[in-house]
């Protein structure tokens, strides 16, 4: 029963998964190898929480298996739930317990597992134990929905969107968290709109768009995969003449130039030369340059390369 | 070999599961948080609690039994009302043929008596309200005895005001029933419902959570509350109303024990879909609403037409009253309550089996 030690401890082959009117999941292949902390990136709709909630035995795939710790659901569902924590993307505790009697009420479902008292301290709860869940701010449930995941020491962590709609504080304690358990050798599973989310915790990350996986790789190979290091954004002063995105592409070091939100966006390998020609380019035409930023390309800048959209819709 | 293969061994040379705790067994922890989430509902304790015992005070008020009310006639000319006023049942107001018209048809009297030229006295009053009939009869009967009329037979009253024929008598078991089926309904339906809108019931059962004890979780919470609020009740009004409890106390314990089973299985049944608090409480109220109308919490169910009756008495609450009243007022036992036990027992067990199939936790 226990997984040999080849054999990853997630397996999913040929997921599909259609609603009425959407294909969420369409074919999906994903190995997570033992230790390691994988980012499910994707947008709005990419088809994350589905293929998630049917690891989680939650919803029921139209085709294709998942092997969990070397189980099934179909066999060993008992058994898994034993072993799996889950953080929901959308859960609402009852607002009415205080921490402890939340935490409680789930440390009793399982048959092992760290105190009530240790699971609050893991999440630094304690001020707020004998606080109803109601009074609690937004990082504070977030934090409490991890511990209600840990509560029976899972050997494998599935989040959904742990940090969305947090503050960067509220964030932090929250990344805080994952790395502690990732540093205990756990696997965990994660999605996220998040860039810097996928890039700071996750060993592995997976694109997903439309229920596929588009890439795959680690946040560097990602990044390196598109062949460009930095990016450069800027805009003209109104009213002056379009800037030629040919011509802007012929600049020495820039490979791909776009327009954008009224400016222009270049994927660049080589900043300083760039830079240095598009100032010559534009002082030649006699365009005067109103805004210049440029910054590392992020998974960001990965999945707008591959797919011409943004992940979030700002 | 790596770090994650490792973890899996250790685990399985971990303690299988040790014996905890009373306190700590799932379905002790999902009973205890029954009890709190409603505890902590100030609106929930009020209706289940305060509410019914309002109504009883209120309406036992408006309802109590006074001795009764004189009635109020007219007499044109001060004979006629001279001889009226022998009669203590009659309030007598002496008139003038117009004001008294005036009078009867403002509602003031029910009865107007007009001595005619002939010394025949006429009565002026309206025949289809009971209260002029009424009027009529005493006011007769007391016109001929002053005449010099007597009863051939000798007759006299017996009054009967005992406990457990007055109205308030009939009105205690109507309101324990309907809130058997208040709590019943309400307290399954919309717990279940929130739960589901929050996605509570998602995370749960993504946990190893047993899933049939979160249903009995909620059955043995409104064990304990159901008898918290039939002592109340029960308690209040033979305290203050001296509401007699005839039957015998642990038959009427089985009785409402079965009536509120069948009113969960009904609220489990309402909730088994349901998305949103919105939906749910419409469909309460529609469940209920034809109870509240026709299972005779306030009068009887016999006043409704015999077309009507079929529908009336296969209704759960019209058996839970009918029982109720039967046991409690005239302490009729259990095994003589069959037809009504049959019909609880009926719904409890299409409700309850109806609503695992069609239940979703999602
Ligand atoms: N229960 C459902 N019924 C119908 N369609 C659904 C259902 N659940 C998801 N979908 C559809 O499946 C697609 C994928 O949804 P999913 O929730 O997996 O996306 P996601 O990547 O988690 O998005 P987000 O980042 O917004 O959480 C969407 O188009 C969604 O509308
Ligand atoms: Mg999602």
């Amino acid at each position: 029963m226990p997984a040999s030690p080849s054999r990853p401890p997630v397996c999913v082959h040929g997921l599909r998964k259609a609603y009425s009117d959407v294909v969420a999941v369409d074919g999906l292949d994903l190995d997570v190898r033992a230790g390691e902390c994988f980012g499910l990136l994707g947008p709005n709709g990419a088809g994350k929480t589905t293929t998630i909630e049917i690891c989680e035995g939650l919803t029921a795939q139209d085709a294709g298996t998942v092997e969990l710790l070397g189980l099934r659901w179909e066999t060993d569902a008992s058994e898994l739930r034993q072993r799996l924590g889950v953080q929901l993307q959308e859960t609402q505790l009852s607002e009415k317990l205080t921490v402890d009697e939340t935490l409680r009420l789930f440390r009793s479902f399982y048959r092992q597992g760290p105190s009530v008292s240790e699971v609050i301290a893991m999440v630094q709860l304690e001020e707020k134990r004998n606080s109803r869940v109601g009074g609690l701010s937004g990082g504070q449930k977030q934090r409490l929905a991890m511990a209600c995941a840990l509560v029976g020491d899972p050997d494998l962590l599935f989040l959904d969107e742990p940090t969305t709609g947090l503050d960067p504080q509220a964030r932090r304690q929250v990344w805080d968290l994952i790395e502690r358990f990732k540093g205990e050798g756990r696997n965990v599973i994660l999605t996220t709109h998040y860039m810097d989310e996928a890039e700071r915790l996750c060993d592995r990350v997976a694109v997903m768009d439309h229920g596929k996986i588009i890439a795959l790789g680690t946040p560097r190979e990602l990044i390196a995969s598109i062949g460009a290091e930095h990016m450069v954004e800027f805009s003209v002063a109104e009213g002056s003449s379009l800037v030629d995105l040919a011509a802007l592409e012929r600049l020495d070091g820039v490979r791909v130039a776009r327009c954008e939100n009224g400016g222009y966006a270049m994927q660049v390998s080589e900043l300083h030369r760039a830079v240095a020609a598009l100032f010559d380019e534009l002082a030649g035409r006699r365009i005067p340059l109103t805004e210049l930023r440029t910054h590392s390309a992020t998974l960001e800048d990965v999945f707008v390369s591959l797919t011409g959209r943004h992940l979030r819709d700002e | 070999m790596s770090e994650g293969t490792a973890l899996v061994e250790t685990r399985e040379m971990r303690p299988a599961a040790e014996s905890r705790p009373f306190i700590e067994h799932s379905l002790v922890q999902l009973t205890l948080v029954r009890f709190r989430e409603f505890w902590r509902e100030p609106e929930a304790v009020f209706w289940v609690f305060v509410f019914p015992i309002l109504l009883t005070t209120g309406l036992g008020i408006a309802f109590r039994n006074r001795p009764a009310d004189v009635v109020r006639v007219g007499a044109v000319g001060p004979q006629l009302a001279g001889a009226l006023r022998g009669n203590k049942s009659l309030a007598v107001e002496t008139l003038d043929r117009a004001a008294g018209e005036q009078a009867l048809r403002a509602g003031r009297i029910v009865l107007l008596a007009v001595t005619g030229a002939d010394g025949a006295v006429t009565y002026r009053y309206d025949d289809t309200n009971p209260e002029g009939r009424n009027a009529k009869l005493l006011v007769d009967r007391t016109v001929q005895h002053a005449a010099g009329a007597h009863d051939p037979v000798a007759a006299s009253d017996d009054f009967v005001r005992e406990p457990g024929s007055r109205y308030i008598d009939f009105l205690v078991p109507g309101l324990l029933g309907m809130n058997l089926m208040g709590s019943g309904i309400w307290g399954l339906g919309f717990a279940i419902v929130d739960a589901r809108r929050k996605k509570l019931l998602k995370r749960l059962i993504a946990s190893p959570m047993p899933r049939s004890q979160y249903l009995l979780s909620f059955l043995l919470a409104r064990l304990v509350m159901l008898y918290i609020e039939v002592a109340a009740l029960i308690g209040f009004g033979a305290w203050v109303f001296g509401v007699p409890v005839r039957g015998n106390l642990f038959e009427l314990a089985l009785l409402c024990l079965l009536s509120s089973l069948s009113f969960s299985a009904l609220g489990l049944l309402i909730a088994s879909r349901v998305q949103t608090i919105e939906g749910a409480s419409g469909l309460m109220n529609f469940v209920m609403l034809p109870m509240w109308i026709f299972s005779g919490v306030f009068f009887s169910a016999d006043r409704f037409p015999n077309a009507l009756q079929p529908f009336v008495r296969a209704l759960p609450l019209t058996a839970v009253i009918d029982a109720l009243r039967a046991h409690i007022l005239r302490g009729v036992s259990l095994s003589q309550l069959g037809p009504q036990l049959a019909i609880i027992s009926g719904w409890l067990v299409v409700c309850f089996f109806t609503a695992l199939k069609l239940f979703r936790w999602r």
